[in-house]
C-alpha cells in the first residue's frame, strides 16, 4: 500500500500506562470510505487505540495522522472524527431531538434547518417520531442508533465505533450489523470498528486488524486473514485451525523444502514468510479443507492414516476429531453432510484417511 | 390490592411507631405557632384568644431587621462559597484518584461529628490570637466550616453517579471544555448544586454557636432571638418570629430535597420494551 492512500496513518504509535504498555509499536493505514475493524481479544489495547484516534488518549510515543493533519496537537472537540460508545453516552438531561442536534449549535443553521437535518437523519436511522422521547425510554438497540445518528449529523470524516453492538442480543445484532454496514455504504464514511467477535469483523469489514497484546498482527482482507493467516496466533483467533510442526530444509525459487512432522518432506510456496534453513515453524490446514475417507484412498497424493477419536453432529455439518500417529494435536476434520446419514455411523476407535489438495496447506512465519 | 409485593406489605407495628416517631418530633415545634397566635403573654393554657399582635409588633423592631439582614448576608455567602468549594471538592473526589482519597474525604466531613461549641472556641482563640477582629465575616467563616461537609455531601453522590463518558461524548461532538461544562456537566449536577445551596443556607441561618462565639455588634437572627429571651414581655414575638423561620425553613429543606432527588429518578435505564 502506498501511502498516498492512507486516509488515517498510524505511525510507530505507543501507549503506556505508568509502566504498563497498552499499545505497542503499532504501524497501519486505514483508506479512505473504508470499514476497518480492530479485532482482538478484551484487554488487547482496542479501545485504547480508538481513543487515541478520537483524541480522548495522547500517544506516548508516534504520531497518527487524519487526511493528512498530524493529530498530536489537536483536542477531541477538533478532531474531524465522532464516536459511538461502548455505552452509547446519551445525555440524560436531553431527548433524543437535542442529543442528535447537539453537535450543531456551533453551526449557527436556522432552527427550521436544523430541524430538518434531525428528521432527515431520523429517517435514515428508522427512528422516525423518536424525537421528544427521553434517553431512558429507548431500548437498547434505540439506544445506539441515537448515538449513531448524532455522531453522523455532523458529516465526520471518520467515525469510529467501540463494540456498539456488544450490548444488543443475537438477534437485534444481527439487524444492527446489516443496516451499519447499509449505512456505511449510503454515507461514504470511513468506520473504524472495534469488536471482539471474529464473525462481526469478517461480516463486516473492509480490512481487519488483528490485535493482541498491544500489536497489531496482521491487518488483511476478510477472506485473507482466513486463508493466509501469517502466525499461528492469527490463525487460532480466525476460526478453527490445524498445524503441523516443521523444520525448515533448504529455501530455493520461492519455495521451501519443509520436514514436517508425520508427513515427511515436502515443497510448499514462501509466500511472505522470512523463514531459511533450519528454521523451526509450523504448516497449516483448515478442518473443512481436509476429506476424510473410510477406506484408503487410492493415487499417490500426500493421505495420512489416523484412527478416528470424536464426532460431533452439528446437523449442517459433522467434526471429526482424528488421531494422527507422529502428530501432537489431534486433527479436526469438519464435513458437510451431503448425504442422509451424515455424520452418523461413525464409530470411534475405526481407522480413517485424510488427504487434500495440494493448495490447501500453507506455511505460517517463525513461530 | 392483591398485588402488592412481599416488601410493600403494609406493617401495622412500623406505621404505629412512626406515628409516635413524628408526634414527639413535632409536637412540641407545633407548640409555636401555636402561642404565636395567643392573645396573651404568658404561654400556658387556656389559650386566651387569637390575634395577629405579635406578628404586627415585628415590624416595629429595628433591630430585629438589622440582625434579619446580617443572617441574610451571611447565609447567602456562606452557601454560595460552601457549594463552590463542595462542587470542586466533590469533583477532584470522583474525578482523580487521589493519594490518601478516604482520609481526604473524613477530614471534609470532620467537623459534622466536632461539637460546635468546641469549633467556636477553637476559632475564637484563633482568630484572638491572630488579632482578627470578630465581625460578621468570622461569623461567615465559622458557618462555612459547618456548612462544608454537608456541601460534600449533598454533591457527592451527585458526582458520583455523573458518567465520564458524556464530557467525552460532548467533546467528541465539538464542544470545548467551557461549552461542555454548560451544556452537560452543569445540566446533569445542577439539582445537586441546588439542594446544597439550599440546605447550606437553611444551616447557616439558623445556626448560632458560632455565631454567639465569633460575632461582635452585629448579631445574626438566631442570637437576636436568644437575646430577646431575658424580656419575658418578648416572648410572645419571639414565638411569632420563630414560626416565621420555621416556616421558612421547611420549605427550603421541602425544596432541596425535592430538587435533589429530580433527575435521579430519570436516571438512564435500558428501556423494557426490547427489540424495536
Ligand atoms: N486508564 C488506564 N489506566 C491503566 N491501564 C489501562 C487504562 N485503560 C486501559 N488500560 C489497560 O490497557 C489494556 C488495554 O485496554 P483496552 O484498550 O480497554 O482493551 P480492549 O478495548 O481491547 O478490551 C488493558 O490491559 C487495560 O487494563
Ligand atoms: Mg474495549
Amino acid at each position: 500500500m502506498t501511502s498516498t492512500d492512507a486516509f488515517i496513518a498510524i505511525r510507530e504509535v505507543e501507549k503506556f500506562y505508568g509502566s504498563f504498555q497498552a499499545i505497542a509499536n503499532v504501524s497501519m493505514d486505514i483508506r479512505h470510505g473504508e470499514f476497518f475493524s480492530l479485532l482482538g481479544a478484551s484487554g488487547c489495547g482496542k479501545t485504547t487505540l480508538l481513543r487515541m484516534l478520537a483524541g480522548f488518549e495522547s500517544a506516548s510515543s508516534g504520531e497518527i495522522c487524519i487526511d493528512g493533519q498530524p493529530m498530536s496537537e489537536v483536542p477531541p472537540y477538533l478532531r474531524p472524527v465522532n464516536m459511538v460508545f461502548q455505552n452509547y453516552a446519551i445525555f440524560p438531561h436531553l431527548n433524543v431531538r437535542d442529543n442528535i442536534a447537539y453537535g450543531l449549535r456551533r453551526l449557527r443553521l436556522p432552527r427550521s434547518k436544523r430541524h430538518e437535518m434531525v428528521e432527515e437523519i431520523l429517517d435514515l436511522v428508522k427512528l422516525p417520531g423518536y424525537g421528544d422521547r427521553r434517553a431512558n425510554e429507548l431500548s437498547g438497540g434505540q439506544r445506539q442508533r441515537v448515538a449513531l445518528a448524532r455522531a453522523l449529523i455532523l458529516r465526520p470524516k471518520v467515525l469510529l465505533l467501540d463494540e456498539p453492538l456488544g450490548a444488543l442480543d443475537k438477534q437485534l445484532r444481527e439487524q444492527m450489523q446489516v443496516e451499519l454496514r447499509r449505512l456505511q455504504r449510503s454515507v461514504g464514511i470511513t468506520f473504524v470498528f472495534v469488536t471482539h467477535d471474529q464473525e462481526e469483523a469478517l461480516t463486516l469489514s473492509d480490512r481487519i486488524a488483528v490485535m493482541a497484546g498491544g500489536r497489531v498482527l496482521q491487518v488483511d482482507t476478510p477472506s485473507r486473514l482466513y486463508e493466509a493467516p501469517r502466525s499461528r496466533e492469527v490463525a487460532n483467533f480466525i476460526g478453527t485451525m490445524n498445524f503441523l510442526g516443521a523444520r525448515v530444509v533448504s529455501r530455493a525459487n520461492g519455495h521451501l523444502r519443509l520436514d514436517i512432522e508425520a508427513l515427511g518432506q515436502l515443497d510448499l510456496p514462501a509466500g511472505g514468510t522470512p523463514l531459511s534453513e533450519g528454521d523451526r515453524t509450523c504448516v497449516a490446514i483448515r478442518p473443512e479443507k481436509i476429506t476424510l475417507h473410510k477406506d484408503r484412498p487410492g493415487g499417490d497424493a500426500p493421505a495420512l492414516s489416523g484412527t478416528l477419536e470424536m464426532t460431533t453432529y452439528l446437523g449442517e455439518r459433522s467434526h471429526f476429531h482424528v488421531r494422527v500417529p507422529g502428530c501432537d494435536n489431534s486433527f479436526s476434520v469438519s464435513a458437510q453432510n451431503n448425504t442422509i446419514q451424515g455424520g452418523e455411523g461413525q464409530a470411534s476407535g475405526r481407522p480413517v484417511w485424510l488427504t487434500w489438495r495440494d493448495d490447501a496447506l500453507f506455511v505460517l512465519g517463525k513461530d | 390490592m392483591s398485588d402488592v409485593s412481599y416488601i410493600r406489605r403494609p406493617n401495622r407495628l412500623l406505621q404505629i411507631y412512626a406515628c409516635i416517631f413524628l408526634i414527639v418530633l413535632y409536637v412540641p415545634v407545633l407548640f409555636i405557632p401555636l402561642f404565636s397566635f395567643n392573645d396573651s403573654i404568658y404561654v400556658r393554657f387556656p389559650l386566651q384568644g387569637f390575634t395577629t399582635n405579635w406578628y404586627a409588633d415585628l415590624m416595629r423592631r429595628d433591630p430585629l431587621w438589622a440582625a434579619l439582614m446580617n443572617s441574610l448576608r451571611v447565609g447567602l455567602s456562606v452557601a454560595v462559597i460552601s457549594t463552590f468549594l463542595g462542587v470542586l471538592a466533590a469533583r477532584a473526589i470522583t474525578r482523580y484518584r487521589l493519594a490518601g482519597q478516604n482520609a481526604l474525604v473524613a477530614f471534609i466531613m470532620l467537623p459534622l461529628v466536632i461539637p460546635g461549641i468546641i469549633f467556636g472556641v477553637a476559632l475564637l482563640v484563633l482568630m484572638s490570637r491572630m488579632g482578627v477582629p470578630l465581625s460578621l465575616y468570622t461569623v461567615a467563616l465559622g458557618h462555612l466550616i459547618v456548612c462544608l461537609p454537608f456541601a460534600v455531601a449533598t454533591l457527592l453522590p451527585r458526582f458520583e453517579g455523573f458518567d465520564r463518558s458524556m464530557e467525552e461524548a460532548s467533546a467528541d461532538l465539538g464542544e470545548n471544555p467551557w461549552w461542555t461544562f454548560w451544556r452537560v456537566t452543569f445540566p446533569i449536577v445542577y439539582p445537586g448544586v441546588v439542594a446544597s445551596f439550599l440546605l447550606t443556607f437553611t444551616i447557616s441561618f439558623d445556626e448560632f454557636i458560632m455565631a454567639f462565639f465569633l460575632s461582635s455588634t452585629d448579631a445574626t437572627l438566631p442570637m437576636y432571638i436568644w437575646s430577646q429571651l431575658r424580656f419575658p414581655r418578648e416572648f410572645p414575638s419571639v414565638l411569632a418570629l420563630s414560626s416565621i423561620i420555621l416556616l421558612v425553613s421547611f420549605a427550603l429543606v421541602f425544596l432541596a430535597l425535592r430538587i435533589g432527588r429530580l433527575g435521579s429518578v430519570r436516571k438512564p435505564g435500558a428501556g423494557s420494551n426490547g427489540a424495536d
